[in-house]
């Protein structure tokens, strides 16, 4: 899983090119990065050569490794699911109101319609399950090797596996994801476009 | 008889075409054995908004017709449309239509039953402005079996539709020009020899189907089975008698009802109606917009509210249009007591086995509409249908001594519900104490509930299992036509003036012809002019049982006979001098698609099929 599953689109490679460009000149800590992670526009000279694809044989001593990619996440996918949580849940109209000025049942009757979509887009594209069967509050031992990813360990973490440790979460893992699929030209940009009545 | 079944079919797919929703199911043939079908639904790819396509298990039975600016074209493409425009079917015409009804066409299949219409005329939407080119019911209904064709080969290019057993259903009360109607739909959409099935007998196979070889515990020979099947748009009713032959039981379907467009989304509009007036007495006005969205939010409430017995008010919030979600919307809430009042009370009241539905004359220039049910009780029509039935049984073996002179209405021992209403089971619940109520009346034992219905599917899969058991693979449901029918013939009286000779009904096809049977009118032939279409009146009964064909009828009870749309004989001029007259004999015969057919057949042994007239009103409206 070194290389992007999805390559961005020509659109969302020009939109990631601009927010790289104006973030690079307004920030200086990612500036930093960009010059230093030798995906993005090399400053000065590197010492060492970018691997290059057709893997030139490297002059530079073989053990230093080469540093492993960030998978770009593809911003369609991400914009779909923003797309169908403001068609089913107005949850950009409710995190972009200023709240201050409401009394507390009237955010409760938004609220509802929020809750009411957002489980509804839960429940219609992913089928999301807990990662541990376990009631929270057990105690549960984790065996040599566990898979560290889906367990957090927090608190006295000493010694080694098997770890025993008392539950306070469950986790979610979601087991299946059924976003809708999208035509070649859809922007996927517009989450909500606007509405005109004749 | 052709064999009109494709014997090499991977697959029995079953269709419900429904007012609201339509959905596919599917059996594996080679799979499946004696009374275990293994059984699929096909999720139905369809946009679900511009540029998206979603797969979802029903398929929303609506077509929308885009202004050509509204959508981009590469955004009404299909997975198999080759990114060309498709037809804007499903989810996204819902709700698009939603907010532009003057282009959404909704409920076509109750159009294409309905008497007074021209059903291939492009009438649909009804309130479209001129510059929207409407469609007919028909088309708008071959739309959709179109779209779910086109699903099935995405999904399966390995096993063709056009090579598969492929069963529509249609409700039991549909004529015989609606059946044929909407056989003629499929063809149009790519079927080859679709078979019919009505919905409460899918209903019944799909619960045989699920109950997996225990439902011979559940009913046993002498039950009478009614189907109560309420729909969005359409409360349908049957009777299925369960008779044992050579120790085996076997179903048999008695009486149908008649077309009643009454269902869950009238339920739905009276409930938003009654909390519009509640906002308007507080001086809140909602506009076109907010009352579909108020009429969404009260089908929400209504579930919640008829599902949990305990809840006594379910809140409703009416959204905000505009991007201020929590200013603009609309609080408000439904009330447990407003619920038992419009909806149980309203829909479901509890009424004696005499009651009727109520009939008010309709005023003299009625628009041409949807001819919905004038009384909203669902039943009191059940009432008049079981009462109208009362006598279902009594040729049937095994249930002539159960006959009794002294029941007012036919008494049924067992309860099949079927429709998204009944997911509530107060509602379930109070149709079945009310049916008990009256069986209690009259000393008779209390009906059962057959349990384990799928409301939503359960007609898709029936239709699905219908086509595997007609290969020999499981229980089948018997019965033939549930309706009689005659044609008009003046009778010969002498002529009195200012008064139209009176007509006999001559009884064409009985009652109860199976699949595949023909009929031949004995002694009565007709003279058709050559090259002139020769029209007569026509009419169905669904209680003449003992009527057999030949049998002229001098007069009839006032709810025996229902006149239906004329039939039409017209003898095409080839090979012929127009003018000629040919004596022909009428032919009835049952298809093995499930709809009937009146031929005319001369003395050389020609055909002409005659044709239901689909295009204007019965005489007697």
């Amino acid at each position: 899983m070194s290389q992007p599953t999805q390559l961005p689109s020509f659109l969302s490679r020009l939109s990631l090119a601009f927010g790289a460009f104006f973030k690079t000149l307004g920030d200086a800590q990612y500036a930093a990065r960009i010059r230093d992670d030798q995906v993005g526009p090399i400053a000065a000279p590197a010492p060492t050569p970018t691997p290059a694809p057709a893997a030139a044989p490297a002059p530079a001593p073989a053990p230093a490794p080469a540093p492993a990619p960030l998978r770009i996440a593809t911003p369609d996918a991400a914009l779909q699911l923003l797309g169908l949580l403001q068609r089913e849940a107005r949850l950009i109209d409710f995190a972009n109101e200023n709240i201050t000025v409401y009394a507390d049942a009237d955010i409760g009757a938004a609220a509802r319609l929020v809750h009411e979509g957002c489980a509804r887009v839960l429940r219609e594209h992913f089928t999301i399950a807990p990662v541990r069967g376990e009631l929270e509050g057990a105690r549960v031992t984790l065996a040599e090797g566990f898979d560290a990813a889906s367990v957090r360990l927090t608190g006295n973490v000493v010694g080694k596996a098997p770890f025993t440790g008392t539950l306070s979460h469950r986790g979610w893992k979601a087991t299946d994801v059924r976003l809708p699929q999208l035509a070649e030209q859809h922007d996927a940009r517009i989450i909500a476009p606007a509405e005109v009545e004749l | 008889m052709n064999d009109i079944t494709n014997t090499d079919a991977r697959y029995a797919i079953g269709i419900d075409l429904g007012t609201t929703h339509s959905a596919l199911s599917y059996v594996d043939l080679q799979a499946s054995d004696g009374e275990k079908a293994d059984q699929g639904v096909l999720p139905v790819p369809q946009l679900s908004s511009p540029g998206t396509v979603e797969a979802l298990p029903l398929l929303p039975s609506f077509l929308y017709l885009p202004h050509p600016d509204e959508m981009a074209p590469g955004e009404l493409a299909l997975p198999w449309s080759n990114g060309q425009p498709a037809p804007v079917v499903g989810e996204m015409a819902r709700l698009r239509g939603a907010g532009t009804p003057i282009r959404l066409v909704s409920s076509a299949k109750s159009w294409l039953s309905h008497p007074s219409v021209d059903r291939r005329a492009a009438i649909l939407p009804q309130d479209a402005p001129a510059e929207v080119e409407r469609v007919s019911p028909l088309t708008a209904s071959t739309r959709y079996l179109e779209h779910i064709r086109q699903a099935w080969n995405a999904a399966h290019p390995e096993a063709p539709f056009d090579q598969q057993a492929v069963t529509v259903t249609i409700p039991a009360s549909f004529d015989p020009a609606a059946r044929e109607l909407t056989a003629e739909a499929a063809r149009n959409a790519g079927y080859h020899n679709p078979t019919l099935l009505e919905e409460p007998q899918a209903a019944l196979y799909s619960w045989i189907e699920g109950s997996g070889g225990g439902w011979r515990k559940q009913v046993k020979a002498g039950d009478i089975v009614l189907v109560v099947d309420v729909g969005g748009g359409t409360s349908d009713f049957s009777l299925i008698a369960i008779l044992e032959r050579e120790g085996k039981l076997e179903p048999h379907r008695v009486a149908v009802g008649d077309h009643i467009l009454l269902g869950g989304d009238n339920m739905d509009l009276a409930l938003a109606h009654l909390v519009a007036r509640k906002l308007q007495a507080n001086g809140t006005q909602l506009d076109a917009w907010q009352m579909r969205a108020l009429t969404y939010a009260c089908r929400g409430a209504k579930e919640h509210l008829l599902a949990d017995a305990n809840a006594t008010t379910w809140p409703i919030v009416v959204p905000s249009r505009g991007s201020k979600l929590i200013g603009g919307s609309i609080r408000t809430e439904l009330t447990r007591e407003e619920v038992t009042a419009f909806i149980t009370d309203g829909f479901f009241p509890r009424v004696e086995a005499s009651a009727r539905p109520a009939t008010r004359t309709r005023a003299g220039l009625t628009q041409v509409g949807l001819p919905y049910a004038q009384d909203a009780a669902i039943t009191r029509h059940l009432a008049a249908f079981l009462g109208r039935q009362a006598g279902a049984t009594a040729e049937l073996e095994g249930f002539s001594g159960n006959v009794n002179p002294e029941h007012t209405f036919l008494h049924p021992s067992a309860v099949l519900f079927n429709g998204g209403v009944f997911k509530s089971d107060i509602l379930a619940r109070r149709m079945l104490d009310t049916i008990n109520d009256w069986l209690y009346m009259e000393g008779a034992p209390a009906a059962r509930m057959l349990e384990g219905a799928d409301l939503d599917l359960a007609v898709a899969r029936g239709a699905a299992y219908y086509g595997y058991a007609r290969r020999g693979g499981g229980v089948r449901i018997r019965g033939g036509t549930a309706r009689s029918y005659y044609v008009g013939v003046e009778s010969s009286m002498p002529a009195i003036p200012g008064m139209e000779p009176p007509i006999t009904a001559l009884c064409v096809a009985p009652f109860g012809m199976e699949e595949g049977s023909e009929l031949e009118l004995p002694g009565q032939e007709f003279g058709l002019v050559v090259g002139e279409p020769v029209v007569f009146r026509f009419f169905g009964s669904s209680t003449r049982r003992q009527d057999r064909i030949g049998d002229v009828l001098e007069f009839w009870g006032p709810d025996e006979l229902q006149e239906l749309n004329e039939i039409q004989a017209d003898l095409p001029a080839e090979g012929r001098t127009p003018g000629d007259v040919v004596q022909v004999k009428l032919h009835a015969l049952v298809l093995e698609t499930g709809t009937l057919e009146l031929a005319a057949v001369s003395r050389e042994g020609q055909r002409w099929k005659v044709e239901f007239d689909v295009r204007s009103a019965p005489n007697a409206q």
